[in-house]
């Protein structure tokens, strides 16, 4: 038996330039608003799609405060929000818990890959969830192309579990763009970083961010916004 | 999924296993299609016809509509489709994202959320037929 939706993959990212998967091995360091964030930044110069794969804590569009449902035209036509084509699963979970289990996990990304309509795009930035679960295996599995930011805090809790996801990338020849680190206060982990691969660059830790979310606007023109943009440009 | 995209992805899967087995036609797919993805049928046969228009095809697609059976796992009470009772919101977002009933439903005897959807799920091609 062959499973029908696979092929349209394919063709559904066809007209992509670049996918960019934002990860990082450890929870909490800042992956939504960094890649909600970046994504804003290219929208400026670059036609930009934002997916949201984080099933268990989706936040981007509580970032983007996306309002919009999807459109129906043969497939699901993604809505604009802040400029960006935008696909999570609250559009189909609403606010509840999505208590998805592995392979449920692989058949819930086949399916919104299969479903989307991204059409044309420079960038598709995917937020991914902490860890190394069946999202990264699905992104190695149906994204060959796919090129990976690695997101950690100057923290030795985050740093020691991020270098074992860059390792396990490197191990399965993924493209690595680089490594961001966020939160940064006075002390910053650069040259251990730099020992790891590229620096893209420091996020200064910005306590003012808490309540912008939910205004792009005040994002793009907070530290943090520059910060993120400066790493944007690099890519 | 959506009749298009599903239908999108049967006819272009066949294309091309039809290419990667030297067929030079196909006569009749052979489909079985899992409850769940709930799908119209009459939508999906006609985007089939004008999908197979578009490839210059012309083959006979037989359609089998498999029961979705669901397991508990706490319990190991087993149901089908039909028992839960979704509002037509919730009907609608397991149309497109079958995964979905994960937040929407829980198993009708003992209310808990780890269940397994044993069959009844997805869009397969179980045979091909042609001409070399």
């Amino acid at each position: 038996m062959i499973d029908a939706r696979l092929e349209i993959i394919e063709e559904r990212l066809k007209r992509i330039k670049r996918i960019v998967a934002v990860s990082s091995g450890k929870g909490g360091v800042g992956k939504s608003m960094v890649s909600a964030t970046m994504a804003m930044a290219l929208s400026k110069k670059y036609k930009v799609g934002l997916l949201d794969l984080d099933f268990y804590g989706p936040s981007t569009h509580i970032i983007m405060n996306a309002g919009d449902k999807p459109a129906e035209k043969n497939g699901l036509i993604p809505p604009l929000v802040e400029n960006i084509k935008f696909m999570s699963i609250i559009y189909f979970t609403e606010d509840k818990a999505a208590p998805l289990k592995g392979k449920d996990i692989i058949n819930a990304i086949i399916e919104l890959l299969a479903i989307t309509i991204w059409d044309e795009l420079d960038f598709l930035i995917i937020d991914m969830p902490p860890g190394m679960g069946e999202e990264v295996m699905a992104i190695l599995k149906f994204m060959k192309e796919a090129e990976f930011i690695v997101v950690t805090t100057p923290s030795i809790l985050s740093w020691e579990t991020v270098k074992k996801l860059l390792l396990f990338l490197k191990n399965n020849r993924c493209k690595i763009l680089g490594i961001v680190e966020n939160m940064v206060m006075e002390h910053s982990i650069k040259n251990e970083i730099e020992k790891f691969g590229r620096y893209l660059g420091a996020i200064k830790f910005d306590a003012s961010i808490e309540k912008f979310i939910g205004n792009a606007n005040k994002i793009m023109e907070s530290d943090f916004g520059k910060d993120v943009e400066k790493i944007a440009m690099k890519i | 999924m959506h009749e298009w995209a599903l239908a999108e992805g049967v006819i272009k899967t066949a294309v091309e296993k039809a290419k990667e087995s030297k067929m030079k036609s196909i006569d009749e797919i052979d489909l079985k299609i899992g409850e769940m993805q709930d799908i119209e049928l009459d939508i999906f046969k006609f985007a089939l016809d004008e999908l197979m228009k578009e490839y210059g095809m012309k083959a006979k697609i037989n359609i089998r509509i498999q029961k979705t059976k669901f397991k508990c796992n706490v319990c190991n009470y087993e149901w089908h489709f039909d028992e839960f009772e979704l509002t037509e919101d919730e009907k609608e977002f397991v149309h497109f994202l079958p995964e979905s009933i994960f937040s929407h439903a829980r198993c009708p005897k003992c209310g808990s959320q780890y269940f397994e959807i044993v069959e009844g799920r997805g869009v397969w091609i179980e045979a091909i037929r042609g001409k070399k």
